[in-house]
């Protein structure tokens, strides 16, 4: 069990995280789902005791992070964000260094790291710093793992990583959930957010849901409509003009929007579009995503 | 312990596998002591001299050899014209004008006295004053003679004079060689010390690995001691190559144990590399390490009496370098090389280094934050 309560840290004036509080239950994958700059890496580092909160409680495994730090890293993995292993060992060299400074061996948790370790072992001689960035990720989550943690926290562990490379990692995930591990993932990429049991969205250093993925999109509430023209730049203006608009944003080649009241009125809205002279427009109403979650929350009036 | 020993194991594998390192244990401390040795010498040899010889009388001629005849002077040209003399000086030509006047001869005879101007470029004001010195005694020496021989020429007598006798002890010959090297051991072993570790830790801030260090269950004072014990011995095999090389090339002289002086190195290491950690510590990037750290070993070296006497030095200074390590190894060093002297004379060196060594491991451990 991981708990947050109330947690909040400033940077001087500068608001890391405030008031956040949730709970991942023993054997989840919990998703942080956020852009940069949300406040997700201080949340990581809050609960991996490298940051004292300013105010409020947090636990991992009924162990309080400020009190309790010292039993606490026995018990957790950590990825941070940036590669952290040394660039100037090799693969090896790396692996066998954080199982001994944790008082085991490479052998002796074989088993926990084996689906990943075996990818990058033909390259176990070579210096971690010359790895793709797909094995890096392979190594680093090894590495984390070596000590065979309770829990694990991994901070953005598929940014940079190619599209098959983060499939891959997910299906790691999956595996080490069914061998009991909790995990805390955060991630930018909403796409992931699906793949976690639960996942809390986060933007500017607050928490503003938490939930199943199914139940944020059932969560949603208002009807979404998808639309195009022949002129997206003066359409997405216009929308943003218009006098109902709850959010407009851009979503791949259309426009996604949602109005002040749910159902959102699509003819009138029509109307006013076809006044302002757009040509070939398409409106029609979609399914939301958990991007439209965000952006909804992100681009509201 | 076992902790320490997979740290210290994982220090060595980088260091020997950063491809810089054996050159700057190897050839850098070859070059500076080949170099360094030979050129921070404060003796004066060649000293230009233009002779302004206005009187070219036979006693002229005798002063002017004298000067020719010292392996501190050459003459580089003489004229009548002192404009000319000083143009030279201003040029750059010469360091020493001799200025002498066109009665010379005959007023020494005549008068008993006779005034000689000496002119001396004093850019360099330490070398001005040699010059001065150097110049002096000639002229003395010849002022001497000049008396002995007058007085011959009318009656015999039996001179009193008082016979100055000098000998230097513990370096009879007074080569700068031997007294120089002890100081330059200090600056390598310092440099290879002090420096590369205080790098060493902040890079691993620098590239991020002491995130991932820092949730493992490694206690502050093993990942300190896994960062100084590495250089810590490097830096003392650093001394031993020096010495070598000091003994093979530059014959200096051993007279002290050198069991002592490798104690007392080992200690003054703890404080250097402690206080080089502590630097690494409140700072981000090896630039600011390396800036605070030259700060510190510039300061250190200039008031530890290496190239100036100490003892010419303000009080205040003086007083000052009680909390300079630099100036204690370089004293001890050469105490102990070129004296002999040994542990008991050492005793306040070593226990002031001893508190120091204490005091700057405890601030870098301390300030060593696993959590921010």
């Amino acid at each position: 069990m991981i708990r947050a309560e109330n947690l909040t840290k400033y940077y001087g004036k500068t608001r890391g995280v405030e008031d956040i509080s949730f709970s991942v239950d023993d054997g989840e994958i919990f998703g942080l789902i956020g852009p940069d700059g949300a406040g997700k890496t201080s949340l990581f580092r809050m609960l991996t005791t490298l940051l004292k909160p300013d105010k409020g409680k947090a636990t991992v495994g009924e162990l309080d992070v400020v009190k309790d730090y010292k039993k606490i890293r026995k018990k957790i993995g950590y990825m941070p964000g940036r590669f952290s292993l040394y660039q100037d060992l090799s693969v090896e060299e790396n692996l066998a260094f954080y199982a001994r400074i944790f008082n085991t061996t490479i052998q002796e948790n074989y088993h926990l790291v084996k689906d990943i370790y075996q990818q990058i072992e033909p390259f176990r001689k070579r210096l971690a710093g010359n790895l793709s960035g797909g094995m890096k990720q392979k190594l680093a989550l090894s590495c984390a793992l070596i000590h065979s943690p309770e829990y694990l926290f991994l901070d953005e562990p598929t940014t940079g990583v190619d599209a098959v490379s983060r499939q891959e990692f997910w299906d790691m995930l999956e595996n080490l959930q069914q061998k009991g591990i909790t995990i805390m993932v955060s991630t930018p990429y909403m796409d992931e957010a699906s793949l976690c049991d639960r996942v809390a969205l986060i933007q500017k250093g607050s928490i503003f849901n938490i939930n199943r993925p199914e139940g944020i999109i059932s969560d949603f509430g208002r009807d979404l409509y998808a639309l195009r023209s022949r002129d997206m730049f003066e359409l997405n203006k216009d929308l943003k003009n218009y006098k109902n608009t709850h959010s407009a944003f851009r979503f791949g080649e259309s426009i996604h929007f949602t109005a002040e009241n749910i159902s959102g009125e699509p003819e009138s809205l029509r109307n006013y579009l076809i006044e302002k002279g757009h040509e070939d427009l398409k409106l029609e109403k979609t399914e939301a995503g958990i991007e439209d979650c965000f952006m909804d929350q992100m681009t509201a009036k | 312990m076992r902790t320490i020993l997979f740290i210290l194991q994982k220090e060595f594998i980088q260091i020997f596998r950063n491809k810089t390192m054996l050159p700057i244990i190897f050839i850098m401390p070859l070059v500076q002591m080949l170099v360094l040795v030979y050129t921070a010498t404060l003796e004066m040899k060649n000293i230009e001299v233009v002779v302004v010889d206005r009187d070219l009388s036979q006693t002229s001629r005798e002063l002017t050899a004298k000067f020719d005849g010292s392996e501190f002077f050459i003459i580089r040209g003489s004229t009548f014209d002192l404009k000319e003399a000083e143009d030279m000086l201003r040029e750059n030509k010469a360091d020493l004008i001799i200025n002498i006047p066109d009665d010379f001869e005959r007023q020494l005879f005549r008068e008993g006295n006779v005034k000689v101007q000496l002119q001396i470029n004093a850019i360099n004001a330490t070398a001005a004053g040699l010059t001065n010195a150097y110049a002096t005694s000639i002229i003395a020496d010849f002022n001497r003679h000049i008396i002995t021989e007058s007085i011959n020429m009318v009656k015999p007598v039996q001179m009193k004079k008082i016979n100055v006798a000098s000998s230097f002890w513990y370096n009879p010959e007074l080569n700068y060689k031997i007294y120089m090297l002890p100081g330059i051991l200090v600056i390598l072993v310092t440099i290879i010390g002090m420096f590369l570790t205080a790098l060493n830790l902040v890079r691993e801030k620098e590239m991020g690995t002491i995130e991932q260090i820092n949730v493992t269950p490694i206690k502050k004072y093993q990942f300190i001691a896994g960062k100084l014990i590495p250089f810590w011995i490097i830096a003392l095999f650093e001394l031993a190559f020096g010495l070598t090389i000091g003994k093979v090339i530059f014959d200096i002289p051993m007279e002290g144990n050198l069991l002592v002086l490798f104690a007392f190195a080992a200690i003054y290491l703890l404080a250097m590399l402690g206080l080089g950690l502590f630097i690494s510590t409140f700072s981000s990037t090896q630039q600011q390490v390396m800036f605070i750290a030259f700060f510190f070993f510039l300061t250190f070296v200039m008031m530890s009496g290496i190239f100036t006497p100490v003892e010419s030095m303000p009080e205040w200074a003086q007083k000052v370098n009680v909390v300079n390590p630099f100036a204690y190894f370089i004293k001890v060093n050469r105490m102990n090389l070129l004296k002999g002297s040994g542990f008991w004379d050492f005793r306040q060196e070593f226990l002031a280094l001893g508190i120091y060594a204490i005091a700057a491991l405890s601030l870098a451990v301390w300030k060593y934050r696993k959590v921010v």
